[in-house]
């Protein structure tokens, strides 16, 4: 469930196939930087309701996937 | 010193997103103001503005840097990919030896609004981490040296309403004196924002006429100040040899540059002139061109001091020949561009050289006794001329005039 919303979120926010955004896929492959990571992180803290911190340790869409698990 | 040449131009402007049809749009006489569509203007005083229409930023830009940039980037973005590609400079350069002089009035006016609002809406920590990069002054010319990995000099200049004559002159002396062997140079303005609309009307800027022909009328008695426009141009300038052994078309020649200040008020031209009689003469140094072969692309805002000052300094500079000179404001179908206004004015002044066809001051109806030159009223002229001088001033008193000849 977090992982479909959350792959939602990532296609809209890039105009991109939601069909290019697995578990497995690197948010630098996506064209994403730091600064998108962390305007993807404000995002998610207002529809999951967590406060995630930048860290170069959010690598792959499963990273973000467990965070927001971890704190929800 | 080095010759320095023009050998692209792009534009978006309110009366064409392209050279070719700015080219034709000021030939004719195109009118690119009207009632503001951006926001709703029912309260406010000032309805008018010249927006640029028909811009599909999706035909040169990739989504991302759509996605992540102001409007005043987009657009510098846009018409930088034109004038590169008319030079056909990339691929033919050193990236080192190629530089970016792009400035901007103000920068991401839009981007520091609703960021503002966000904050004021949802606290601090929900202000975008884009915020900043997106909306600085300096941002377009960064993003436009990133696109042509140009490492050379990388400046945005800001003098106001004079900033895209300021880059380009300053690009003619830093190839000049060999800091690059090509510059990409110009500006961009994305400012039909409600608050900047508020603003500029209250100090007093803007005309707060309703009808689009009787707006922005520069030299026109009737005048009451400027409409405001939005865009931006860019140059591609070139030391000649450069070009020359590259075989590139070589538009026209950079033969001057002025620049001066009143230092005299913030916001108001200095009457008696004298700067930017300077500015002027400074450009002019060493050429010898009569009055009757010149075409003088005046800043022409509409506002009654600039108007008035203008003429005041061709007299000043030329005496009784002032009256032999062909002069015109292209504000008066685009509005006025403020960071983008001196880019553009030059392209039209290189376009006319090469035309042989002065573009008019259009909707001037009324003579106005403190305006008595030609200011090529309504009709384009033909007329070869051999010199076209742009004129540009801005807030802070800063004049800048630019000479470019046929080669």
């Amino acid at each position: 469930m977090v992982f479909e919303k959350l792959a939602e979120m990532i296609a809209n926010k890039l105009d991109c196939p939601i069909e290019d955004i697995t578990l497995e896929t690197k948010l630098a492959d996506l064209g994403m930087d730091s600064l998108d990571i962390a305007e993807l992180l404000m995002d998610i803290g207002d529809e999951f309701n967590v406060e995630i911190e930048v860290s170069p340790d959010l690598v792959l869409v499963s990273d973000l996937v467990a965070k927001i698990e971890e704190l929800k | 010193m080095n010759r320095v040449v023009v050998t692209g131009m792009g534009c978006v402007s309110p009366i064409g997103n392209t050279v070719d049809e700015f080219a034709h749009a000021i030939v004719e006489g195109k009118n690119g103001i009207d009632r503001i569509t951006r926001f709703d203007v029912s309260d406010y005083k000032h309805t008018l503005a010249a927006e640029v229409k028909n811009f599909d930023p999706a035909a040169r830009l990739d989504k991302n840097a759509i996605r992540k940039s102001d409007l005043f980037t987009i657009y510098a973005l846009y018409a930088a990919d034109e004038a590169v590609e008319m030079s056909g400079i990339i691929g033919n350069i050193d990236p080192e030896e190629l530089g970016v002089y792009v400035g901007s009035g103000i920068g991401g006016f839009s981007t520091m609004c609703t960021e503002h609002e966000n904050l004021l809406k949802s606290g601090a920590r929900r202000v975008s981490p884009q915020f900043i990069p997106k909306m600085i002054g300096n941002i377009a010319a960064g993003n436009v040296a990133i696109r042509y990995s140009a490492k050379g000099p990388c400046i945005a200049h800001q003098t106001a309403c004079a900033t895209s004559g300021t880059s380009i002159g300053e690009a003619y002396r830093a190839i000049m004196v060999g800091a690059a062997e090509a510059i990409i140079c110009g500006g961009s303005e994305a400012t039909i924002l409600p608050l900047a609309v508020a603003g500029f009307g209250n100090c007093q800027a803007l005309s707060a006429a309703t009808d689009p022909n009787a707006a922005s009328i520069p030299f026109d008695k009737r005048r009451g100040g400027f409409i405001m426009g939005e865009g931006a141009a860019m140059l591609v300038l070139e030391e000649y040899e450069h070009a020359k052994n590259r075989g590139a078309e070589i538009l026209a020649e950079v033969v001057g540059y002025g620049t001066t200040c009143d230092a005299h008020h913030i916001t108001a031209p200095d009457p008696t002139a004298g700067q930017v009689a300077r500015a002027i003469k400074l450009a002019m140094k060493g050429l010898d061109v009569p009055a009757d072969k010149i075409y003088y692309n005046a800043h022409g805002t509409g506002t009654k001091l600039n108007d008035a000052t203008e003429t005041a300094a061709l007299k000043l500079v030329f005496g009784d020949c002032a009256k032999d000179i062909s002069i015109s404001s292209t504000k008066s179908m685009t509005g006025h561009m403020l960071g983008a206004a001196g880019a553009i004015e030059a392209i039209a002044s290189i376009l006319t050289l090469r035309s042989g066809i002065i573009p008019p001051t259009i909707n001037l109806l009324e003579p106005d006794e403190e305006c008595d030159l030609n200011y090529t009223p309504n009709q384009a002229v033909n007329k070869q001329v051999d010199l076209a001088l742009s004129n540009s001033l801005g807030f802070g008193g800063h004049n800048v005039c630019l000479a470019f000849k046929r080669v």
